[in-house]
């Protein structure tokens, strides 16, 4: 190549940038002006939007690109945190509905923008608080709700025009939004307002989080009927938060992470697609959710590799068209695996660099742990001193003023090459097993887990990997931290309190709406509209899933 | 490795969940090493009511049941699980667990019988070696 055409490139590249800055970035700050007019160091030098490379790059435009377009590697919005931070949104929830309030409205008052539901297990798998299986567990990881009046209490006095809500809800997902359907009817919140997220990814529930209850043919279709639902009804809804979060703690590897994810959310819109769905007309509301543990530069690779698969795989193998449904949203949470019950404060360190990797790859929104969560659910400081922490990386470190600060690095772009090549390669894998359903009860998603997980354990116990506290710098006398309790009594509560509700509402309506979700399930009708009347005739969470099993059936895992 | 490892009838353990918990990693990389060490494991799976453990540990001849526990239930399902053993007149079958269990509740399982407890964090070595202590402790007491 001559000199000439060596510069003719550069200048390319130059022009290009200036082309995405009157065109996209443009528009976007039309409608979401950026929060300065200009950013600087702290010591005040300039901060350009995006760094490009200063030579001739080839592969600049094909693997990189501008944010806020086609492959989205350095971020999906054009201005990124410029224009607007990502949502702190806190995991919480636990005891009574009640309970569970007064921790939310402490949160919003803190500084959080935006709630995150942690449901009990007796509401995960759809079984109301007075079912023998649910005895111990009623509000303890979580809230417990049984009927519609629990979810307005949850939400009193928090108007769900303004907040947005991330609910962790999977195999009972229709249920809970169609509570929180009936909720906003009841505040005078028109549908089209409701923004919030629900994680109906009821896939890595099989092989790795545990809280299925319907086998996998009939849970998707209850999630098609949300997507075709929610495009109508709720356009600002996430109707889906495609989660590898659940897939690292159980033990993956960052690859495997992004492999498995996104071999979901293959497995998802095939299913959308065969129910009649347009792609572009539901893959918008799609969301993901990932981890971030404490390697940071490899978990920066993840997020930019997974952000390039997924834009390649919509527009390649599902013939997307529109930007938005190529996308990779994510919400990020640090990794809950990495923190230890020794020397409980090092896990205060720990999350503040995971915060960094999350923030430095891109997230959309970001759940920090508190430190003290291998020992019980954080307390109201614990949880204070989390949201501090993503506050002081926002506000004070400055890696929030230009877009993707990494990009460009060798070791960065490298490691994003070689993840998007290991996940596609899990990808494959399970095409040719036929796909995600398939390689479940194959037991292939659940061995590889379990084989990672394996290796990992044993690198720590044979020192190989350091972990500070537990197999290095050991403390023999171990600190008394002072632990959150779940106030008493819940589960006694919460039953009387339904028990109540049983006696005072309509019985021949419950009957009859009970009858006919299980009419509708029978059938191909979206089961949705037949949910919603359900909840709103006060039939119990428990009461609900009784009818969707008596048709679909319960799945129970196999191990072979 | 364990002297369990040369014996031609390697004692019988049930590793697993008692309740709705979904957790499945430590359960499983703990079953794993009690393999690795000569154990025969009984993994039951997810979702096991404390009767249904009680059962299988009985009907399986098990010397011990080992459970882990991330959703805060243990002492309410522990509890079960000790009454239904004595109700069985199961009691020489041990009780372990392991998870993420604050050091109150520690001492309260231990009155109920529970031999050991495992919080995040102990090393294999450690979890082998003293569950393996407490069939040596048993069968001098046969003795």
């Amino acid at each position: 190549m001559s000199d000439v055409e060596e510069k003719k490139e550069k200048k390319t590249l130059q022009e290009k940038k200036k082309q995405w800055e009157d065109t996209t970035v443009a528009k976007v700050n039309k409608r979401f002006p950026e929060l300065k007019a200009s950013f600087s160091t702290s010591s005040g030098l300039p901060v350009d939007r995006l760094c490009i490379p200063s030579f001739d790059e080839p592969s600049y435009m094909e693997k990189l690109g501008f944010p806020g377009e086609y492959p989205f590697t350095r971020g999906v919005q054009p201005t990124m945190y410029r224009g607007r931070l990502w949502t702190m949104r806190q995991y919480a929830g636990f005891s009574t509905a009640e309970e569970a309030n007064k921790r939310n409205r402490y949160l919003l008052e803190k500084g959080a923008t935006g709630l995150s539901v942690a449901f009990d297990l007796p509401t995960q798998i759809g079984y109301d608080s007075d079912d023998a299986i649910s005895r111990g567990e009623v509000g303890r990881v979580g809230v417990a709700i049984d009927t519609v009046r629990d979810m307005e209490k949850l939400f009193d006095g928090i108007p769900l025009d303004k907040v947005s809500t991330s609910m962790t809800i999977n195999a009972t997902a229709s249920v809970l939004l169609a509570m929180y359907i009936v909720v906003a009817e009841k505040q005078g919140v028109p549908l089209s307002a409701l923004t919030g997220t629900i994680q109906n990814d009821i896939l890595k529930e099989y092989f790795a989080r545990g809280t299925y209850r319907f086998p996998p043919k009939p849970s998707l279709r209850l999630i098609s009927d949300i997507f075709s639902y929610c495009g109508k009804n709720i356009p600002k809804w996430n109707t889906i938060s495609i989660s590898g979060y659940h897939i690292r703690e159980a033990g993956s590897t960052a690859a495997q992470e992004i492999g498995l994810t996104l071999a979901d959310a293959i497995c998802y819109i095939e299913t959308a697609k065969k129910a009649g769905l347009n792609v572009d007309d539901f893959a918008p509301q799609l969301a993901f959710f990932f981890a971030a543990h404490t390697d940071i530069l490899e978990e920066v690779a993840k997020f930019r590799a997974a952000r390039r698969l997924y834009a390649k795989i919509m527009k390649e193998r599902f013939g997307s068209t529109d930007p938005k449904s190529m996308m990779l949203r994510f919400h990020t949470q640090t990794g809950g695996v990495t923190l230890t019950a020794q020397q409980p404060d090092n896990n205060i360190i720990r999350v503040a660099i995971q915060t960094l990797a999350a923030v430095l790859g891109g997230t959309q929104s970001l759940h920090t742990n508190s430190k003290d969560e291998a020992l019980a659910l954080p307390t109201e400081d614990t949880v204070k001193l989390a949201l501090r922490t993503q506050q002081i990386v926002a506000l004070e470190s400055g890696v929030t003023n230009t877009i993707d600060p990494l990009g460009g690095s060798y070791y960065i772009e490298e490691l994003t090459d070689r993840l998007e090549a290991e996940a596609e390669k899990i990808i494959k894998t399970i095409d040719e097993m036929g796909g995600m359903v398939s390689a479940i009860e194959q037991g292939y998603p659940h061995r590889e887990i379990e084989h990672s997980a394996y290796l990992y354990g044993k690198s720590i116990e044979n020192g190989e990997r350091v972990v500070v506290g537990v197999n290095k710098f050991v403390e023999e006398k171990a600190a008394k931290v002072a632990i959150f309790s779940a106030p008493e009594g819940a589960e006694k509560k919460q039953v009387d309190s339904l028990k109540k509700i049983k006696e005072e509402r309509d019985d021949k309506k419950v009957a009859e709406a009970l009858a006919l979700v299980e009419k509708t399930a029978r059938g191909n009708e979206n089961l949705m509209p037949a949910i919603i009347e359900a909840v709103r005739v006060e039939a119990s969470l428990g009461e609900i899933c009784t009818a969707l099993q008596n048709i679909f059936g319960e799945y129970t895992e196999s191990f072979n | 490795m364990t002297e369990n490892t040369e014996k031609k009838n390697p004692i019988r353990l049930l590793i697993g969940k008692v309740g709705l918990d979904g957790h499945t990693r430590g359960v499983q990389y703990v079953a794993h090493i009690f393999r690795d060490a000569g154990y025969e494991v009984i993994y039951p799976g997810l979702r096991k009511s404390p009767k249904q453990i009680v059962k299988m540990a009985i009907e399986e001849d098990v010397k011990a049941i080992g459970l882990s526990f991330l959703s805060g239930a243990h002492i309410p399902l522990i509890s079960e699980i000790m009454d239904l053993l004595k109700d069985k007149k199961a009691e020489d079958i041990l009780v372990f667990c392991g998870g993420v269990i604050p050091d109150d509740d520690i001492l309260i399982l231990k009155k109920m019988g529970v031999r050991e407890v495992f919080t995040p964090g102990t090393s294999d070595k450690i979890i082998i070696e003293k569950v393996t202590a407490l069939f040596a402790d048993s069968s001098d007491e046969e003795k």
